[in-house]
């Protein structure tokens, strides 16, 4: 099977080229299998995959043209010559390897983590099965940025709108019963940007190895808020 | 130019939940805490953790720490250590409940309260009827419980150093640690991290073995460390082949697929696992189920073209349990098995999962450096989680435990090293020579010219470690096993990289992980070749029967001439009476 891979080390290369590998492709297997091929053949190629089961969010590349999890993405659902890019949008620290942390940065931006202002019960504090239910779709999110990554907003103001990841991380806590600062957060969520700049484009929907909706989170946010107003 | 140097309170190597867990309670009590791992932390492998974590909190059915107590010694095979276990069993239900008050979102009973399902060698009453002792978050606890400490710890402000390599622990003439040799990733530079505590919890080393449920990162990185150092590593003879490896591929499937019902079958549609225990059937422990799935292929009775297998059944369940309870178990088999459990069942085989072994600690977290019973610890450094022995598991543990087993002791080591700080305010003298020995050790890297490639030594090391160390074992295999990794370890000298640039070299860290890999390899070889019983996971079709009288004690396997010493087990548990060894059947 043949691939076309970005390639860059910036101690080497005044600028990225892209490199042919041929694999052979065996039965059940995966893009992550054929990124190790290609690293036999060639040590100096470099990408980020651990868990090989989508659920460690390590290994997102863009792949013929999509943002996908190589670990979970099998080479037969794949057209010849496999082009295989780092992250859009995103610096290029090495060959497919790009610098996260202003993704990393808009996730922590929403207080992500659960906020309780009464006392703590002695036990664990009670939840029932269907307001639960409301977490699912949303704490499933494995922090793998393909949905921040192949956002038209995102990639337009990086520093200002939080994305789909951020936001749908905000949408897990604003759902959660225990949580107990809805206000604040919808607060901090005000303005023409941070939640705001999402145009519904959907992109992250397409994106999500785990097929979560951050479109919808999102909306979910923006009508809470509306609701609020009136 | 001079190596970068920086100082903290505390250095905590990995960041999956014992790391994570211990670095809250540090952050919490505004110590300066540095928490160094080689990957994001939610990329840590307690991510992968699916069927949950184990409290009698008694929300389905009865129970108490008590039962959960006899049913780990019982399947540590009498070999784990009683103190630390009761204190473990106890300290579950505060843990679980704090984590819960932290926000994990556990799945919920109408009542409210935390979801707890059926689990492997779990009973109620000291062996009595099933229990239901194992918390869950659907099939994906793990990652709710390690999502849920990294957002704890980011606003507690905890100073993650994510993205660095700790290559090698820092010790003075007296061997107390003084921090970690590190290398940022990134830039390929080393850092000295001096830190006046040192917490290992780098997790477990399931890449030794060519079929492995455990990620690519899991290369018993501080296990290495620990040899490197002059201490010891207890125990890793015991390695856990979980039952239920997607076949031939070894992506892990719950055993609460079988807490929820499901079971296995062999190419008769036999439902075998009531002939090797007729009582717990399909919930017996991991090492029993082991066995027997490996027996029916042997024998014949496996499944598929090639008979290698069996299938676990799950067709039989309401397809709304499984969308509820097992979402993560479908995705994974349609993806890797192209089955739909719904309507097909799983084929399964062991794979590597676990070591009960590691470095040996007392059961408050601190390392132990000798085989002396009476023996003291070592000031100033704590172990905790998979790459911990403590000893709760022995040689054998029961599903549910090692979630358990990283909270419990990653928050008890936290609050600890508090109070060691409180007591030894100042930071030691450097040992200079210690620091070039290990800058010296990365260096090795930097020689060029032709030589073996890491790959081809790395496949070579995973297949002789998964033919001479496996689910089961005689003399003359592991014999063989040995000297084939001494002879790996041999040819290490002549593995040369073809990547010599500092970005982002994952050819270099798979190098360093390499050699942790062998070390650890050997340790397994060597302890398990001298263990002449079965006992848990530990097998020996030519001594079948655990001997209590030559064999209840901990191994200890030092780097230094491939030394054994023994250690006896701590029968006595806290409060309680012992419980004293029996048979173990299921």
């Amino acid at each position: 099977m043949k691939f076309s891979v970005y390639r860059y080390n910036p101690e080497t290369d005044s600028e990225p080229y892209m490199q042919a590998f041929d694999i052979e492709a065996r039965q059940g297997m995966m893009l992550r299998d054929a990124l190790m091929a290609i690293q036999e053949q060639d040590e100096s190629f470099t990408f980020r995959h651990s868990c090989g089961e989508g659920v460690c969010g390590s290994d997102g590349v863009n792949v013929n043209g999509s943002n996908k999890l190589a670990c979970i993405t099998p080479l037969s659902e794949l057209k010849e010559t496999v082009e295989v890019r780092p992250f859009p949008g995103r610096p290029v620290i090495r060959d497919l390897v790009v610098d996260m942390s202003q993704f990393y940065a808009q996730y922590k931006q929403v207080d992500p983590w659960l906020i309780r202002k009464e006392p703590l019960p002695e036990q664990e504090i009670l939840q029932s099965p269907e307001e639960r239910d409301k977490l699912d779709g949303l704490y499933e999110c494995i922090m793998c940025g393909c949905c921040s990554t192949s956002c038209p907003s995102f990639w337009w103001n990086p520093d200002k709108f939080l994305g789909p990841q951020a936001l749908l991380s905000a949408c897990r806590f604003l759902a959660d019963s225990r949580d107990q600062a809805s206000e604040e957060r919808l607060n901090s969520l005000e303005g023409p940007y941070k939640l705001f700049r999402c145009h519904t484009i959907m992109n992250c929907v397409e994106a999500c190895p785990k097929g979560l909706n951050p479109t919808k989170a999102i909306g979910h946010i923006k009508a809470i808020m509306l609701k609020d107003a009136i | 130019m001079a190596l970068e140097k920086q100082r903290f309170d505390t250095l905590i190597l990995g960041a999956g939940g014992a790391g994570l867990n211990a670095a809250l309670q540090l952050a919490n009590a505004n110590l300066k805490v540095a928490v160094v791992s080689k990957v994001f932390p939610t990329r840590s492998h307690t991510v992968a953790a699916q069927g949950g974590v184990n409290a009698a909190l008694a929300n389905v059915l009865p129970d108490n720490w008590h039962w959960h107590m006899f049913d780990t010694v019982k399947g540590s095979d009498y070999l784990g250590d009683q103190d630390a276990i009761e204190y473990m069993c106890r300290e579950a239900i505060p843990t679980v409940y704090e984590l819960e008050h932290n926000g994990v979102p556990f799945s919920r009973l109408d009542n409210g309260k935390i979801y707890q399902r059926a689990f492997g060698g779990q009973s109620q009453n000291f062996g009595g009827d099933q229990a239901a002792r194992t918390c869950a978050a659907a099939d994906r606890t793990g990652h709710a419980i390690l999502h849920t400490l990294y957002q704890q710890n980011i606003r507690a402000k905890t100073h993650f150093f994510d993205e660095y390599f700790a290559a090698d622990l820092i010790q003075d003439q007296e061997g107390i640690i003084l921090g970690a040799l590190v290398l940022d990733i990134a830039t390929g530079k080393p850092l000295l991290i001096e830190a006046k505590t040192t917490l290992l919890a780098t997790g477990g080393c399931g890449q030794v073995f060519r079929t492995t449920s455990n990620a690519h990162i899991n290369t018993g990185d501080g296990k290495a460390m620990i040899l490197r150092a002059g201490l010891p590593l207890m125990d890793m003879e015991f390695f856990q082949f979980h039952p239920t490896g997607i076949a031939g591929k070894g992506m892990l499937i719950t055993e609460g697929v079988r807490g929820e019902g499901g079971y296995l079958i062999n190419k008769d549609g036999e439902r075998f696992m009531e002939k090797y225990a007729p009582n717990a059937k399909d919930l017996a422990s991991r090492d029993v189920v082991a066995r027997s799935i490996v027996t029916e292929v042997r024998e014949g009775r496996g499944c598929g073209p090639e008979a290698d297998h069996v299938m676990l059944k799950v067709n039989h369940l309401d397809e709304a349990v499984i969308a509820k309870r097992l979402p993560g178990i479908r995705e994974s088999s349609k993806i890797f098995a192209g089955v739909d459990p719904v309507k097909d069942p799983i084929p399964v085989f062991p794979t590597a999962h676990y070591v009960m072994g590691g470095i040996p600690t007392d059961r408050f977290g601190r390392v132990m450096p000798t085989s002396d019973d009476d023996g003291d610890h070592l000031p100033g450094l704590y172990a905790a989680g998979e790459c911990a022995c403590a000893s709760v598991h022995g040689a054998n543990r029961l599903g549910g435990n090692s979630l358990l087993d990283i909270l419990v002791f990653g928050r008890l080591a936290g609050k600890n090293i508090i109070d060691y700080v409180k007591d030894n305010p100042s930071h030691r003298p450097l040992d200079e020579a210690n620091v070039e020995w290990a800058m010296g050790r990365l260096g090795r890297w930097d020689t060029k010219g032709e030589g073996i490639t890491v790959s081809d030594l790395r496949k070579e090391f995973r297949k002789t470690m998964e033919d001479h160390a496996g689910v089961f074992r005689v003399e003359d295999m592991m014999q063989e096993g040995v000297e084939k990794v001494r002879a790996i370890r041999e040819k290490l000298a002549d593995v040369r990289l073809t990547d010599h640039s500092s970005t982002f070299n994952t050819n270099r860290t798979e190098a360093l992980e390499l050699e942790n890999m062998i070390d650890v390899g050997l340790s397994i070889a060597t302890s398990a070749l001298h263990r002449k019983e079965s006992r848990g996971a530990h097998s020996r079709p030519d001594y079948p029967k655990r001997d209590d009288a030559k064999w209840m004690k901990h191994t200890l396997y030092w780097q230094e001439g491939d030394k054994l010493e023994y250690k006896g087990v701590r029968s006595q548990p806290l409060t309680v009476e012992s419980f004293p060894p029996k048979e173990r059947v299921y």
